[in-house]
């Protein structure tokens, strides 16, 4: 499975992960120990103004989840990566990162000070000095929560249900154009979406053979 | 309920914003904008902004986390990313406004009701959901960057158990109106022009009155407060924000 892996990482929970994948190339992100939420964003490495919209890609395939086949589209409209396996089933698009602020609302004003999705998304974007500077709290839009499970009823309501994700479960993405990806393997320990245990991914990249 | 929307508060101002028209202005803080359809099947879209700080602005995710919801009707508040509260629905008739959407671009209006230019059609020209909020973000030094996900006014999404997304139609009708108590002084970007999965090929998205009144501070009680645990804490922190 890692035959000529470019990058074959293990990310501890709580840890950022950033990177580029070129076009054609693919991106696999594996939960090693089961209902890890990895927040996750990708921005055109060309121009990092162009990045995954939710609503653009939830508008286009009619539906909230993503699984194999999903095209995940640009704010512009335009394809920058497929989901080409995956064995978790579907993953989440509308819940967001967690960050210090939204912690005070969702569980008490005193969590303020916990680890957030956020805050390693801000820790990432200044140590890797991404694109030169160029992205920055502006360009966080709502990310892609892989192995998230954030159903919405028929009335409209919205739940953090227990994970579907298992350990091992992965999904795989292929760039169709070269994308720098933003990663926050999530320490949120107040709700469910990583089974109250954050725990370790691997980040894998190589050709697309 | 008060589902008139607090229209015994003196009227600020109205304006009526013609169906396909973008709209941008400020709201301060205890102000209530009602929003009034004034056609059938009436979509606004909408962004809100701090003034005091643009790059704090509405987060969808954080609203629906907040509230467990994944629609916006009386009672819901509009959180921005900082754990504040932009704004509070006080009243509404329509009873269902869609989060999830998102907006129409340029390519979608002209494939699906045809490629329009100001050169011919003046202005009833069609313009995107896309452009009309880029150009309204422009006057205030804003980009594409600051484009986050936006709300859809007047529409009913529903969700079904496979994840698959459904406007309900007929939804919006003439005359009913959702109100907005804003809790923070907010850039407010509207575009009355139609939703994305809205069927059919003909152009005619609803003209929208808007009425802005200085209305009272929320109360203890308020019925956005009491919501829900996690709304009293977002009126808390927007409290300190202003104290």
């Amino acid at each position: 499975m890692s035959l000529g892996a470019v990058v074959n990482e293990v990310v501890p929970a709580g840890e950022p992960w950033m990177g580029v994948v070129r076009r054609g190339q693919r991106l696999r992100i594996v939960d090693l120990e089961g209902n890890q939420a990895v927040d996750t964003l990708f921005y055109n490495a060309a121009d990092t103004a162009e990045h995954y919209s939710a609503q653009d890609t939830i508008q286009a395939q009619r539906g909230i989840y993503l699984t194999t086949g999903t095209v995940l589209l640009s704010n512009r409209g335009a394809p920058m990566l497929r989901i080409a396996d995956d064995t978790c089933g579907r993953h989440d698009t509308l819940g967001g990162a967690c960050s210090a602020e939204s912690n005070t609302v969702r569980y008490a004003l005193e969590k303020r000070h916990m680890h957030s999705c956020r805050d390693s998304f801000l820790l990432a974007l200044a140590r890797h000095n991404a694109a030169g500077g160029a992205v920055t709290k502006r360009d966080l839009p709502s990310n892609i929560n892989f192995f998230m499970n954030v159903p919405v009823t028929a009335t409209g309501a919205l739940r953090f249900a227990d994970g579907i994700s298992a350990a091992g479960r992965h999904v795989e993405l292929v760039a169709l154009i070269d994308v720098l990806v933003l990663i926050s393997n999530c320490p949120q320990l107040n709700n469910p979406c990583n089974a109250y245990n954050p725990t370790p991914i691997r980040v894998m990249t190589w050709e697309n053979a | 309920m008060n589902t008139e929307g607090n229209s015994a508060a003196p009227l600020l101002w109205a304006e009526e914003i013609p169906g396909g028209a973008h709209w941008s202005g400020v709201l301060r803080r205890g102000v209530a904008l009602r929003l009034a359809a004034l056609a059938d099947d009436a979509n606004v879209a909408a962004l809100f902004y701090s003034r005091e700080q643009p790059l704090e602005r509405y987060n969808m995710a954080d609203t629906l986390k907040a509230q467990h919801t994944a629609h916006l009707t009386t009672g819901c508040v509009c959180y921005s990313d900082m754990g504040r509260i932009l704004c509070s629905l006080t009243a509404d008739t329509c009873g269902w406004h869609d989060p999830l959407c998102g907006l129409t671009d340029a390519a979608h209006i002209s494939e699906r009701y045809g490629a329009t230019r100001f050169q011919e059609e003046r202005n009833e020209r069609f313009v995107s959901g896309r452009e009309a909020m880029l150009v309204e973000l422009g006057k205030y030094g804003l980009g594409e960057r600051d484009l986050n996900a936006n709300i859809n006014f007047f529409s009913k999404v529903v969700v079904d158990h496979t994840g698959a997304m459904q406007l309900a139609s007929g939804h919006a009708k003439a005359g009913q109106s959702v109100t907005l108590r804003f809790e923070m002084d907010s850039l407010v970007l509207l575009h009355a022009g139609p939703h994305p999965l809205a069927a059919g090929s003909r152009y005619a998205p609803s003209a929208i009155r808007i009425e802005a009144r200085r209305v009272a501070p929320p109360r203890a009680d308020d019925p956005c407060r009491l919501r829900c645990p996690e709304n009293a804490r977002g009126f808390i922190n927007t409290e300190r924000h202003y104290a």
